[in-house]
């Protein structure tokens, strides 16, 4: 496998990097495929650190699971900041102390600097006509996401089908709770995580529709070529957050505020803010924005604080133990 | 003077301080934290957890498929071992060194080349399910990845012993009359039975606790193809560890309880044919009987 590859030569090359000297070092603890982005801002930062403090500082990346990674740091992995798919990985640090309480009111955006959307990535074509969320539930169509329980994904996907089925004429819980339930007939499978779904769609050819990330379907892009698939915008979708936070007990110890505060801040900087739109991720700079809108079609979005009244919540409703999940699977 | 034993090696009361500090640091230390651990639940909330619908789901599928996938092994293992350790053939390093592969495969890896072989546009997937077996994305999925994982614990237990039983057995039970099936049933089978057990239950052991391999391939549907490693770390996506903890220990005392189970059967087995006689004598005694 090449990501394992890459992983391991990413790994020496860390070592190496290590032998030479900086004036000080900085760990990001981030989730799995974040790996892209910050290979890029990394160097990046490091200039433009070099340019304003005079100081070489010398950048470690840690990728993960999103919800590994946080438990990682909680039992002592030193993270000065940690860069995240999901608020309520970054909630749980917060319990346990280790970041700011108000942790997404440190930084603009809801500590967010870039975001992504759910949509759907279909047969070329569009063979079934799959256009919205009712669509997916439709009696015979098949349709391919992680595990809605166990991946940041999956949740996502969820969440956004609910909140549609909420804004539907009538719409309510109970509505919404069925609806969940004829789309989640319609998925044979529950991929492992979002890039087994992937592959388990484009290369295993199996159902008509994947929901995943905007983001993700530029890598489809490139491993399997633009003219294979279409992507579709569903017409209410989640706006997924990447909250990012400062772990003050590190800094703190190792004294490393300030340059971590920096590092986290230069997220939100013109290059920063490039750097994601370059990775398919919306930046929050309108004018990006708009430069990139051909990348970034409008979508009528809703983040998880708007419907569901945060992260936190939304996942002790749906996918706790015995959370609408569970019930749509276990009636009794 | 007399109360002296004779041992073969010297320093054996080092040697044994040095085998109980080892099991305890690597086995009862952290067996022991985890049990510790759910014992902050009750009883009867570990209960509760167990009997949960998809808990019970789950360890009918996880221990049905390790069950399945052991018993496969048990039968096509012991013809691997056997044509491997009997007859010569080119190629035999080879195939021998093969049969550890599963070992050395990240288990990741294999369920996703299984799951790959098998889906519906697969190089075996499209030749069987147009026949009606679905394989990838099943329960049987979910076998399959724990066939291959466990084979060479089969293989490597029962090699040593098939080793052990010359052909000079064999030609002894033929010329005292013992038809083929009878030397294999009286004479070979009672000998590596035992051994056989041990590989079933080693296979069986190390199926329960797959994770890796069978993710890609289960389907991981609710109630479906779901397995209890998948719970556990369901339970643990929810920082919810410890229920995770509760699966686990539930998991270990079954598990244990089956392996004990073998155990015994082997015992008792062992001590059925312990009749202390060569081999040469049982093979006598076959022919005899014929």
């Amino acid at each position: 496998m090449s990501s394992f590859r890459k992983s391991v030569s990413g790994l020496l090359l860390s070592l190496v990097a290590s032998a030479a000297l900086a004036d000080a070092t900085l760990l990001n603890a981030s989730y799995d495929v974040a790996r892209d982005v910050y290979k890029d801002f990394n160097p990046m930062f490091q200039k433009y650190w070099k340019a304003k403090a005079g100081e070489s500082l010398e950048l470690k990346q840690s990728h993960g699971g999103s919800t590994k990674q946080v438990r990682a740091v909680a039992d002592g992995l030193e993270a000065d900041v940690v860069t995240m798919n999901q608020a309520n990985d970054i909630e749980f640090l917060a319990d346990k102390g280790l970041v700011a309480k108000d942790w997404a009111k440190k930084f603009p955006n809801n500590a967010s600097p870039y975001t992504s959307a759910m949509v759907f990535i279909v047969r070329k074509g569009n063979p079934k006509a799959i256009k919205d969320w009712s669509d997916v539930a439709a009696p015979g169509v098949q349709m391919i996401i992680p595990h809605p329980k166990n991946t940041g994904n999956g949740r996502n996907t969820y969440l956004s089908a609910w909140a549609w089925a909420l804004k539907q004429p009538g719409g309510n819980d109970q509505k919404a709770q069925e609806f969940l339930g004829k789309l989640l007939k319609n998925a044979p499978l529950f991929a492992a995580g979002g890039r087994d779904a992937t592959t388990t769609f484009m290369q295993r050819k199996m159902g008509d529709v994947l929901i995943t990330f905007e983001s993700e379907a530029e890598m489809i892009a490139k491993e399997f070529g633009k003219g294979e698939f279409e992507v579709i915008y569903p017409s209410l979708t989640m706006q997924t957050e990447f909250p990012v936070a400062l772990v003050e007990k590190v800094v703190d110890k190792k004294g490393t505020r300030k340059q971590a505060q920096a590092y986290l801040e230069y997220l939100w900087s013109k290059e920063g803010q490039e750097n994601a739109a370059q990775n398919y991720l919306r930046p929050r700079d309108p004018e990006l924005l708009k430069k990139y809108a051909a990348q970034f079609p409008a979508v009528k979005t809703f983040t998880v604080d708007e419907v569901f009244g945060g992260a936190n919540k939304a996942f002790a409703v749906h996918f706790k133990d015995g959370g609408s999940f569970d019930q749509i699977y276990v009636q009794k | 003077m007399a109360a002296k034993t004779h041992r073969v090696l010297p320093g054996f009361g080092l040697a044994l301080g040095y085998t109980l500090v080892y099991l305890s640091l690597l086995i009862l230390l952290p067996l022991g934290g985890m049990i510790l651990k759910a014992s902050e639940l009750g009883f009867g909330q570990i209960v509760d957890i167990a009997l949960s619908e998809r808990s019970l789901a789950a360890f009918r599928v996880t221990f049905g498929a390790s069950l399945i996938a052991a018993l496969i092994n048990g039968f096509f293992g012991l013809i691997v071992a056997w044509i491997l350790v009997r007859y010569p053939f080119p190629g035999k390093r080879f195939v021998d060194a093969l049969v550890d592969l599963p070992f050395a495969l990240p288990t990741a890896v294999a369920g996703i080349t299984l799951a790959t072989l098998y889906a519906g546009n697969g190089w075996l997937g499209r030749y069987i399910e147009p026949l009606g077996f679905k394989v990838a994305y099943t329960p049987w999925g979910i076998v399959v990845a724990l066939t291959f994982i466990t084979l060479p614990f089969v293989v490597r237990t029962l090699q040593p012993v098939i080793e052990d039983i010359e052909t000079e057995v064999e030609e002894a039970a033929a010329s005292l009359g013992a038809s083929r099936w009878q030397t294999f049933v009286k004479v070979i089978f009672p000998a590596i039975f035992p051994a056989l057990l041990t590989g079933f239950a080693l296979a069986f052991a190390r199926a329960v606790g797959e994770y890796g391999s069978v993710i890609f391939i289960a389907g991981n549907l609710p109630l479906i193809s779901e397995i209890t490693p998948l719970l556990i770390i369901s339970k643990l996506e929810q920082y919810d560890v410890l229920g995770a903890t509760a699966l686990a220990v539930v998991m270990l005392g079954l598990s244990f309880i089956l392996l004990l189970a073998v155990n015994v059967l082997q015992w008792w087995t062992a001590n059925r044919h312990k009749n202390n006689e060569p081999l040469e004598v049982t093979a006598a005694r076959a022919g005899g009987a014929a």
